[in-house]
C-alpha cells in the first residue's frame, strides 16, 4: 500500500480529476501543499498577486473550458480574499473548487494566527464545502467536491484542510464511486412535460426562446440552434447567454432586460409563449415582475428545480439538462416558420439600432471602439468584461459568433473581474486572442495582476474604456439622483506609464480615427498589450429600463422625447 | 395555513447550520424546528412548521433539497399524522393551590415531575394546540419557567418516509 502525506494526496487527487493548472497564493497554513507541489510537474501553478484574482482566474478558466477551475489560498486573509470570487461563481453557476489551508486542528476554534472559519463564511455562497481534519477523508472529499462542482447546476465547492492533516500520512486510494444519496441531479426532463412544451410551441403564433447561461454551461449551443431552426422560433440571449447562438444568425435577436434592446423587450411583451431555457428570470431581465411577459405562457427549462417557479408563474416546468431536453424537444416539435413574427420584431429593431451603433455627434464614444473591434476581429476573439457601462456596451455592440467568447460577471456584478478572469481564459485558450475590457474603475480594482500577466507570459490584450467616472453609478446619479455626482469622478494614473512599469507596451487613443490602428497594433504585438481609450466623459448606456419599472417602459436618450417608448423618469 | 414538513438529513458537520442559515438568508419564516436521531444511525430527522401564508412552502422544500446532505423532504400537512410537542413548565404552587393544579394536570394527562414547597414542575406531551390550552389554563397560577420542544410529526399507517434510507433491520419484510 502506498502511503502519502495529505499534501501529496491533494496533488494526486487533482491529477485524478484531470486538473492541469491552478491559480493560487501560498501562505502558512497551505505550505505543506506547496511543499509537495514541485513533485508533480504536471500540475501548473500560476502565482497571482491577490487571492481574489486566483478565484476569478479559475472562473475564467472554467467559463471558457467547461472544466473545473481550481484556486488555492492559505487560511485567514488568503481564504477571505477568495470570498468575492466564490460568490461570483455561485451566482453565475461556475464550477470551481477552492482549496484553502486551515490552522492546525488543535488551534481550530481557538482564534489561532490566521484562523478564520472559512467553511462558515462561505456556506451560503458555495454549492457545498468541507473542512477536512482527518487525512483518511481527503480522497473521498476531493472526489465528491469535483463531482458536485461540475454536475447538476454547476457551482463553487470549497475544501478547507487543516495544516496537520496536510502533513499526516495515510493510504491513498482514490475512490471510483461516489456515495451522495442526497445529491441526484435530474438530467433528462420529464417526457410528458417536454411533450406538453412541444404542443404549446406548435400552437404558438408568436413564440420566443430566451436562452441563458445554461446553454453554455450545458454545451447545448448546437442543439439550441437546431431547435430554433427547425421550429423557426427567434432567440433572445440573456447577458450570460450571449455567444450561445451566433449573433448574425437570422433568428438571433439580442439581449433583453434593463439595457437590452427595445425590440427584444417588446418581443417578450408581445410573445404568446416564452420558452426560457437555462436562465433564471433575474430582476435585471424581468424588470417589474407582474408586467413581464404578460401575454405569454411560460415554459421554463432549468436543471435546478428551485429556479422553476421561483420568480415567475410557469405553465410548463421542465427540470433537466439543456442539451438533453433540447434534443428531445427538437425531435418531437413540428417544423414551422415564424418569419412574419420575426419580421415584425426586426421592423421595431430597424428604427433604433443605427443610432445606437453609430453616433454622429462628433464625440469620441465607446461605440466607436466596439464598432471597430467587431469589424476588425471578425468574431475571432474571446472577450472578458468587467462591470458597468463598458460591460453593457460590450454586450450590446460587439458581435459574438462562437460559444464561450463572452465572459462576464453577471449575477454578482463584480468590478475587478475582467483582468484576472481573462488570465484564466488565456490559460484555457493559449493560442487564441483574449481581450480584457474594463472601465477605469474596475481595472484599478485588480490591476496588480499585470505582474501575473508578465510573469506567466500571457499575451492578453487589455482595453481600458476611460471616461474618468464610475460611469454606471454616474449615469444613475444623472438620471435618478439629481445629477449629484457623489464619489464618482475618478482620477487615474497614466495607464500607459503604468503598463510600461510592468514592461507591457501600450497606447492611448483619444480620437475615433485612431481606434483601428491601436487594435491592429495590439494584435501585431507578440505578448500583452494595453490600450487606453479616453472617451467622452458623460455618455449613457441606452436603451434603459429604470430600476423597478416594466420592460415595456424603455427610454433612450431622455432628450429624444419623440420616441414613443420614452417615459419620463420619476 | 400552517405546513408541517419532515426532512431527513445525513449526520454531517454543519448540516443543521446549513439548513437554518438557508431559512435566514432566504427570509423563510420558520415557526418551529426540531431535530433528533432516527431509527437509522447517521440519519437525523428535522420537523418544521411553516406559515404557508408568508413563506413559499414549495421554495422551502426545493431549497432544502439543494443542500447536499438533505436526503428527503416531505410535506405531511395533508396526510393523517400525529404531531407532538413536549412541555416542561414550572408553576407557582403554594400548598393551597396544589390540588387544583394536580386536577388540571390529570385532565390533560400531564405528569407532575417535581414538587417543592411553593412550586411544581409539570410535564405534558400532546398536540401543540393541547399544550396551548393547558398553558392558558395554568397561566393564572403564575408560570415561573417554561420550555417547549417544538413539533415532532409522523404520518399514520404502516408506510414510512425514510424507507430507502433505512438499514436492513427496519425495512418491511
Amino acid at each position: 500500500m502506498k502511503t502519502l502525506t495529505g499534501a501529496q494526496m491533494m496533488c494526486e487527487a487533482l491529477i485524478a480529476e484531470g486538473v492541469d493548472v491552478m491559480f493560487g497564493y501560498p501562505g502558512g497554513a497551505i505550505m505543506p501543499f506547496y511543499h509537495a507541489l514541485p513533485e508533480y510537474p504536471q500540475l501548473r501553478h500560476i502565482l497571482v498577486r491577490h487571492e481574489q484574482a486566483a478565484g476569478h482566474a479559475a472562473e475564467g478558466y472554467a467559463r471558457t473550458s467547461g472544466k473545473v477551475g481550481v484556486c488555492v489560498a492559505t487560511s485567514g486573509p488568503g481564504a477571505t480574499n477568495l470570498v468575492t470570487a466564490i460568490a461570483d461563481a455561485m451566482m453565475d453557476s461556475v464550477p470551481i473548487v477552492a482549496i484553502t489551508g486551515q490552522v492546525v486542528t488543535s488551534l481550530i476554534g481557538k482564534d489561532g494566527f490566521q484562523e478564520t472559519d472559512v467553511t462558515g463564511i462561505t456556506q451560503p455562497i458555495t454549492k457545498h464545502n468541507y473542512l477536512v481534519t482527518d487525512v483518511r477523508d481527503l480522497p473521498r472529499v476531493f472526489k465528491e467536491a469535483f463531482h458536485i462542482a461540475r454536475t447538476g447546476r454547476p457551482g463553487p465547492v470549497l475544501i478547507d484542510i487543516a495544516k496537520d492533516t496536510q502533513n499526516a500520512r495515510g493510504v491513498f486510494e482514490y475512490p471510483e464511486t461516489i456515495d451522495l444519496p442526497g445529491y441526484k441531479p435530474n438530467y433528462d426532463g420529464n417526457r410528458r412535460q417536454i411533450k406538453e412544451a412541444a404542443n404549446l410551441l406548435n400552437q404558438a403564433k408568436k413564440p420566443l426562446i430566451m436562452a441563458g447561461h445554461g446553454i453554455l454551461l450545458g454545451h447545448a449551443s448546437t442543439e439550441l440552434r437546431e431547435f430554433a431552426e427547425k421550429t423557426g422560433i427567434p432567440v433572445i440571449t440573456t447577458l450570460l447567454g450571449i455567444s450561445c447562438i451566433p449573433e448574425d444568425h437570422p433568428l438571433s435577436l439580442g439581449m433583453p432586460g434593463m439595457h437590452g434592446w427595445v425590440h427584444v423587450n417588446r418581443a417578450i411583451q408581445e410573445c404568446d409563449v416564452l420558452f426560457t431555457i437555462g436562465a433564471r428570470f433575474d430582476d435585471r431581465v424581468t424588470g417589474k415582475l407582474d408586467s413581464f411577459a404578460r401575454n405569454a405562457k411560460i415554459i421554463h427549462v432549468d436543471i435546478d428545480p428551485a429556479e422553476v417557479g421561483k420568480n415567475v408563474v410557469t405553465a410548463v416546468p421542465i427540470v433537466g439538462d439543456a442539451k438533453r431536453v433540447l434534443e428531445h424537444l427538437t425531435e418531437i416539435a413540428n417544423p414551422n416558420d415564424h418569419s412574419e413574427w420575426v419580421n415584425h420584431i426586426r421592423e421595431v429593431q430597424a428604427t433604433r439600432s443605427k443610432r445606437q451603433r453609430d453616433p454622429e455627434s462628433g464625440m469620441f464614444t465607446p461605440h466607436h471602439v466596439y464598432a471597430e473591434f467587431t469589424r476588425i476581429m471578425q468574431g475571432e476573439f474571446r472577450v472578458c468584461t468587467d462591470v458597468g457601462q463598458h460591460q453593457m456596451w460590450a454586450a450590446q455592440l460587439i458581435e459574438y459568433m462562437k460559444p464561450h467568447t463572452h465572459i462576464t460577471s453577471g449575477g454578482l456584478g463584480t468590478m475587478g473581474f475582467a483582468l484576472p478572469a481573462a488570465m484564466g481564459v488565456q490559460v484555457a485558450c493559449p493560442n487564441e486572442e483574449v481581450w480584457a475590457i474594463a472601465g477605469d474603475g474596475g481595472f484599478q480594482m485588480n490591476l496588480q495582476e499585470l505582474a501575473t500577466v508578465v510573469q506567466e507570459s500571457l499575451p492578453l490584450k487589455i482595453c481600458i474604456i476611460n471616461n474618468g467616472y464610475l460611469g454606471m453609478v454616474r449615469q444613475w446619479q444623472e438620471l435618478f439622483h439629481e445629477r449629484r455626482y457623489s464619489a464618482t469622478p475618478m482620477w487615474s494614473p497614466d495607464f500607459i506609464k503604468l503598463a510600461d512599469a510592468y514592461g507591457i507596451p501600450g497606447v492611448r487613443v483619444e480620437r475615433a480615427e485612431d481606434v483601428a490602428e491601436a487594435i491592429h497594433q495590439a494584435r501585431a504585438t507578440n505578448g500583452p498589450f494595453l490600450i487606453e481609450f479616453v472617451v467622452e466623459r458623460e455618455v449613457n448606456v441606452y436603451p434603459m429600463v429604470a430600476p423597478g419599472a416594466s420592460i415595456s417602459d424603455m427610454f433612450e436618450d431622455p432628450s429624444e422625447v419623440e420616441i414613443e417608448d420614452v417615459v419620463a423618469v420619476k | 395555513m400552517k405546513h408541517t414538513l419532515v426532512a431527513l438529513l445525513r449526520d454531517q458537520p454543519g448540516v443543521l447550520n446549513r439548513s437554518v442559515s438557508l431559512f435566514r438568508r432566504r427570509g423563510f419564516n420558520i415557526e418551529s424546528l426540531t431535530v433528533g436521531h432516527t431509527e437509522t444511525a447517521g440519519i437525523s430527522r428535522m420537523t418544521l412548521v411553516i406559515d404557508g401564508d408568508t413563506t413559499s412552502v414549495e421554495q422551502v422544500i426545493k431549497q432544502l433539497y439543494k443542500l447536499i446532505d438533505v436526503l428527503k423532504v416531505s410535506d405531511v400537512t395533508q396526510d393523517p399524522n400525529v404531531t407532538r410537542d413536549l412541555l416542561l413548565v414550572k408553576v407557582y404552587a403554594p400548598p393551597a393551590k396544589r390540588s387544583e393544579l394536580m386536577q388540571l394536570a390529570d385532565i390533560f394527562g400531564a405528569k407532575i415531575v417535581d414538587v417543592v414547597p411553593d412550586a411544581m414542575m409539570i410535564e405534558l406531551s400532546g398536540s401543540p394546540e393541547q399544550l396551548d390550552r393547558f398553558v392558558d389554563l395554568i397561566r393564572p397560577f403564575g408560570i415561573r419557567e417554561m420550555v417547549r420542544t417544538g413539533c415532532l410529526a409522523m404520518t399514520r399507517g404502516a408506510s414510512t418516509i425514510s424507507g430507502p434510507y433505512q438499514t436492513q433491520e427496519f425495512r418491511a419484510a
